[in-house]
């Protein structure tokens, strides 16, 4: 136990250094200009960050999955799909892009009932094996995409470039404005989903164990749903869709902190999130000079990742 | 006292419990057996709420089940099933530890490490408290889950069919801390079990199940003899007593 808060305290160590350097390196032009901009790009990061580990934590346990992610199953592309027809239908001067809130609104709306119209399908009391749920997200996840493909081969050009640049995670073009309401949205998940995390940490035993222990298990499977749906559609509609974060910072944690406890679980994945965003974003901007985007390098590298534990996984099982 | 009233329940179209009323006898052991896919899981199931049942009722203490907080239930009836993979690591003493969350939900008090400690030495856990489970033997993680349901301190433990994967030594072994519990602490147990002659040897009373009906319910030595158990598995089933115990001897008979 004590192990594991040396380790947390280094992570956070490593963080807040990572978060000075972002903020403070190489700082050119007026530092009044460039210093508050830095830190509300640091400020949606951090956002983001816990935001994904805090979802994708509670939803593995409750799913006893750890391959599986709220991205991965398709509430990412929903958000691409919500963009899509949003241009394609109404333009890129419509009210439904022009006005940032009801744009972020249109989409958090969108992508939770997509998510909970899913899971209600996928996890219904019967237990699926996990290759079923994740081809079942591929398909959504395909079919989502071409429908978006279509439109935009189809939409006109000029709005094709406009719909492009919300479509790729991108720190640089922080919605400034939709900063607060994502604060709140988050910090109010928190305060809500505090009450949880000892009843989750019973639930990693299994839906049995946990119901023999006075959990009330499936009122609590149905608020994290809910709850992890919220947070990953709050920072994709901040940011655009990072998909294979969440699986990367999750499956560290578990690795590196080896405890069933929440409370560690997720503040690590979210220390790991942090870390893996602004020291990202701050190789991008120093070192590839913004050659390529955090998002391709995260998907990269969590791609990878992915198919390593699809292998271990396979390997155990076999 | 649990009471059973008019208990069905179907997977599919197939009934798999069939209109199951019975009672169980406090601070006793209650053996469920029958052949495979007789129900005994189930039923076991639907009294521990673990499986909602389609019709009928379970009373604990004349009140319904299904209308009790989950957590007060918790603190009275224990349930243990037979697949225990975990997908976390544990040590064997933060395992027993979950048993008292009903009372603490996480925050042990110093109370609850006495419970825990009790449970461990219960089932002989002591030298192997500060090891993970997945280093331990069969057997050695199945004293793990009882001791967890031990520390819970309900006055109902079900166990279903807790002697799978055991050999004879361990077996045993769990069998007669079962009949302390219930001797000692007044406990009530029930217990599926494949096993008819660890039926006979250590339960007070035994439930027979066939097709999903009751078929017998009673006194151990009213169910073991050869003409109860024709009824209940077909097949002839010579009984023998030997110190005491009524022992089936099955193994060679034709039917």
């Amino acid at each position: 136990m004590r192990k594991n808060r040396t380790k947390l305290i280094v992570l956070a160590i490593i963080a807040i250094i990572s978060i000075l350097l972002f903020c403070l390196y190489n700082i050119q032009g007026g530092f009044s200009y460039a210093f508050p901009k830095r830190v509300e790009r640091v400020l949606a990061m951090i956002i983001t960050g816990t935001a994904i580990a805090y979802a994708t934590v509670t939803f593995q346990t409750v799913t006893h999955n750890r391959l599986l992610t709220p991205s991965m199953m398709g509430v990412d592309s929903m958000y691409e799909v919500v963009q899509t027809v949003i241009f394609f239908f109404a333009g890129s001067a419509s009210i439904f892009v022009v006005s940032r809130y009801l744009n972020f609104g249109l989409s958090i709306a969108a992508m939770v009932l997509f998510a909970l119209i899913l899971y209600r399908f996928l996890f219904r009391a019967d237990k699926h094996p996990i290759f079923l749920l994740l081809l079942a997200g591929m398909i959504i996840g395909t079919l989502l995409g071409s429908l978006v493909t279509f439109l935009q081969v189809i939409i006109d050009p000029v709005e094709y470039e406009s719909l492009q640049s919300r479509l790729f995670a991108s720190f640089m073009n922080v919605k400034t404005e939709l900063l607060l309401i994502a604060i709140v949205i988050l910090v109010a998940s928190f305060i809500y989903g505090y009450r949880l995390l000892r009843d989750l940490d019973v639930m990693s035993l299994g839906r049995e164990n946990a119901i023999n222990l006075g959990v009330n298990y499936d009122k609590i499977v149905l608020k994290v749903l809910i709850l992890s749906s919220v947070l990953i559609a709050t920072s994709t509609a901040l940011v655009g869709p990072i998909t294979f974060l969440g699986l990367i910072v999750s499956n560290l944690a578990y690795q590196f902190f080896a405890t069933y406890k929440h409370s560690v679980l997720i503040v690590g994945a979210s220390l790991i999130s942090i870390i893996a965003l602004v020291g990202g974003q701050f190789l991008v901007l120093h070192v590839f000079q913004l050659s390529t985007t955090i998002s391709v390098i995260i998907n990269f590298i969590g791609g990878l990742y992915f198919i390593y534990l699809i292998l271990k996984e396979s390997r155990k099982a076999g | 006292m649990i009471e059973i009233k008019g208990l069905s329940k179907s997977f599919g179209k197939k009934p798999v419990v069939e209109n199951v009323s019975l009672t169980i006898q406090p601070k006793a052991i209650t053996s469920f057996i029958g052949p495979n896919g007789a129900g005994k899981s189930t039923l076991l199931s639907m009294v521990s709420r673990l499986l909602d049942s389609d019709t009928g009722e379970v009373f604990l203490d004349q009140s319904d089940v299904k209308k009790m907080k989950s957590n007060e239930f918790a603190k009275r009836v224990a349930i243990l099933r037979q697949s225990n993979h975990l997908n976390v690591r544990l040590t064997v003493r933060e395992l027993v530890a979950f048993g008292r969350y009903p009372y603490s939900k996480g925050r042990l008090t110093p109370e609850d490490e006495e419970h825990i400690d009790r449970a461990i030495e219960y089932m002989t856990l002591g030298d192997m408290e500060q090891k993970f489970l997945d280093e331990l033997s069969g057997g050695q993680k199945q004293r793990a889950f009882i001791s967890m349901v031990i520390a819970q301190d309900t006055e109902y433990i079900l166990l279903d069919e807790p002697l799978n994967n055991l050999d004879m030594k361990h077996s045993v072994q769990i069998m007669k801390i079962l009949r302390k519990l219930v001797d000692e602490l007044g406990k009530t147990v029930v217990i599926v079990l494949h096993d008819i002659n660890f039926a006979s040897v250590y339960s007070d009373r035994i439930v027979a199940l066939k097709d999903g009906r009751l078929v017998k319910d009673g006194p151990t030595n009213d169910i073991i003899n050869s003409e109860a158990l024709r009824e209940v598995y077909d097949m002839h089933i010579p009984v023998q007593e030997q110190d005491g115990c009524r022992i089936c001897v099955y193994f060679n008979s034709h039917s």
